[in-house]
């Protein structure tokens, strides 16, 4: 009479047993995948302070933030950061005035005026935009808008920072539009219906209630667009010159800290010597700036917070 | 009996509404809403009471493919609300509404009672002072806030929020303010706040509220509307309604035989 009751039992269990081994043999699946993405992160930060450390052994920190030229491949060798950063605030300050403003109005539009048939057929459309190939966006800055540029200041070299960075802008509008829309659109119906009750129009509504609503999101959009601004190489490398040159005039031709370690990169350092190290020292500068970009997002979106 | 003394604020005639899905969400309501009188819309889940109560303002206006038959005239200017070439801003300038859960907007308390006055156009901040100072009062939230104006209105409690909202609304001075279960949300004590404020401000507009809770009918309206399935059942005296309904089918939801 016990034996049947045991018969019951024993195969539930060891069902259980089994879905137990599964449940851990997928979990720890998931974290040995999360722990890849973790571990190479800190393998790059890692290789990036020890090559940057060789590096440091040989120049000076006073020297590589002082130094206003930067020639690490001459002869007469130069390593101040200076003007690869000045190239990269300038081309990513240029791009995010493009981007800002367009990218925002368009959210705008898409999420509070536009038709749903409208919205369906943009959309796709922006995102397409994400989908072109840098390399493309940096021949258009090249062959088309500079020399357009050009018709209106005759002396703009072919290699300059306003082409590169009104391109690179075009290129991150989507990213802007798209995320802002995002966030817009998640801002519950019932506070624009509070909005239009008290007699607003669709346009108070939208930028005095939506905006402001949706504005932690529509920050977080800017951070990741400087991030990528700051990040870009392509565009940049092909269009705003290759030539270090501490400048912020966006006329001028310049190197940004991307376009150097790309041409750096492909021509052939021999391991160990200064100029390959050279490239993780500008790499790391490059991280530092869009990490405190990223900071620097944070305090606004908190501060914005408090004060809407 | 009250009517004989009072005017009529608002009326709707022979009103029906259809959603754009094609539903035909109210069949026929004719009613009047007394000025300076509370007016309660009761009935069972879904039976239109938040369809109707958001014709008055044209909210429906906001989703396409909406449609409204029939009229609400207001008096005494005998304009039609619902008629399409009335501006429905103009419509909500004058009647105003504050819904089932508070919907501050994400903005300081002062601003969210500015709000209705600056899309207006005023700008002058004296007189912007003076009116939210006004609101706040007629609120009951003036002396919980008066310290901290320029706080999120979101740090507030969700009854001082509703607060908040019934001064956003009535800063602007309307004419008929409409209230969708504007309880519903709240604790007995924020509940009770509310309905003491709805009877202080009934002295100044015109109200219309809808509420599923009985006790709250009878506690603060004058007139009460029975609805059920788009349709208007019974109007009359909120005494009368819960004392000496004229149809069973009222009597059976006030009981509880039903609903
Ligand atoms: N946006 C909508 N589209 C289609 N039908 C709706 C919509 N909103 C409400 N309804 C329907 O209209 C009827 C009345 O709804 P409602 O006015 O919200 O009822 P109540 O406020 O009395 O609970 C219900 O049958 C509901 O399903
Ligand atoms: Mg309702």
């Amino acid at each position: 009479m016990q034996l049947p009751a045991q018969l019951t039992i024993s195969p539930r269990l060891a069902k259980n047993i089994r879905r137990n081994v599964k449940e851990r043999i997928i979990e720890l699946i998931l974290m040995m995948a999360a722990l890849v993405a973790v571990a190479t992160t800190f393998a790059i930060v890692g290789v990036l302070l020890y090559e940057s450390l060789s590096f440091f052994k040989t120049v000076s920190v006073i020297d590589f933030f002082t130094d206003t030229q930067w020639t690490p491949l001459f002869e007469d060798a130069h390593y101040g950061i200076m003007p690869l950063v000045s190239g990269t605030l300038t081309t990513s300050a240029i791009a995010l005035a493009v981007a800002v403003p367009i990218g925002t109005i368009s959210a705008i539009f898409l999420s509070e005026f536009a038709s749903h048939k409208t919205r369906e057929i943009v959309k796709p459309i922006l995102e397409l935009l994400v989908g072109v190939p840098t390399v493309v966006f940096g021949y258009f800055a090249l062959f088309f808008v500079t020399p357009l540029l050009q018709s209106i200041y005759p002396s703009l070299p072919s290699f300059n920072m306003l082409g590169a960075g009104i391109v690179m802008g075009v290129m991150i509008i989507p990213y802007i539009a798209s995320m802002s829309e995002d966030a817009m659109r998640a801002v519950p119906m019932s506070m624009r219906e509070g909005s239009y009750a008290m007699g607003a129009t669709r346009f108070q509504t939208a930028i005095k209630v939506v905006t402001p609503a949706a504005i932690s999101g529509i920050v977080a959009a800017y951070i990741l667009a400087v991030s990528r601004a700051v990040g870009e190489t392509m565009v940049v490398a092909i269009a705003a010159g290759q030539q270090p040159n501490l400048t912020f005039n966006p006329l001028d031709s310049a190197a940004t800290i991307t376009a150097y370690i790309v041409q750096v990169a492909m021509g052939d350092l021999p391991h160990g010597s200064i100029g390959y190290q050279s490239i993780f020292a500008a790499g790391l500068v490059l991280m530092a700036m869009t990490l405190s970009f990223n900071i620097f997002g944070h305090w606004v979106r908190k501060k914005y917070r408090e004060s809407y | 009996m009250a009517t004989v003394t009072t005017a009529i604020k608002a009326e709707a005639r022979d009103l029906n509404f259809f959603y754009s899905n094609g539903a035909r969400a109210l069949k026929g309501i004719s009613m009047p809403l007394y000025e300076n009188k509370i007016t309660a819309l009761i009935g069972p889940s879904g039976c239109g009471k938040s369809t109707f109560l958001r014709c008055f303002n044209r909210m429906h206006d906001l989703y396409p493919g909406n449609k409204y038959q029939g009229e609400i005239v207001m008096h005494p200017d005998n304009t039609n609300v619902l008629d399409s070439g009335v501006d429905p801003i103009e419509v909500r300038m004058r009647i105003s509404m504050v819904f089932q859960k508070p919907n501050p907007f994400p903005k300081s308390i002062y601003e969210n009672v500015a709000y209705g006055l600056r899309v207006r156009g005023e700008n002058n901040k004296r007189i912007m002072d003076d009116k939210v100072e006004e609101a706040l009062k007629g609120a009951a939230l003036w002396n919980e806030v008066k310290d901290r104006l320029h706080d999120l209105a979101f740090n507030l409690s969700g009854g001082q929020q509703q607060r908040l909202c019934i001064a956003r609304a009535l800063a602007t001075d309307p004419e008929i303010m409409l209230f969708d279960e504007p309880t519903s949300a709240l604790d007995p004590i924020a509940t009770a706040n509310i309905e003491e404020l709805m009877v202080e401000l009934r002295s100044k507009l015109t109200i219309l509220v809808v509420t599923h809770n009985m006790q709250q009918a009878a506690r603060v309206s004058d007139y009460t509307a029975y609805m059920y399935l788009g349709e208007l059942i019974e109007y009359d005296d909120t005494d009368k309604i819960f004392t000496n309904p004229g149809r069973k089918e009222t009597e059976d939801y006030i009981t509880g035989k039903f609903g």
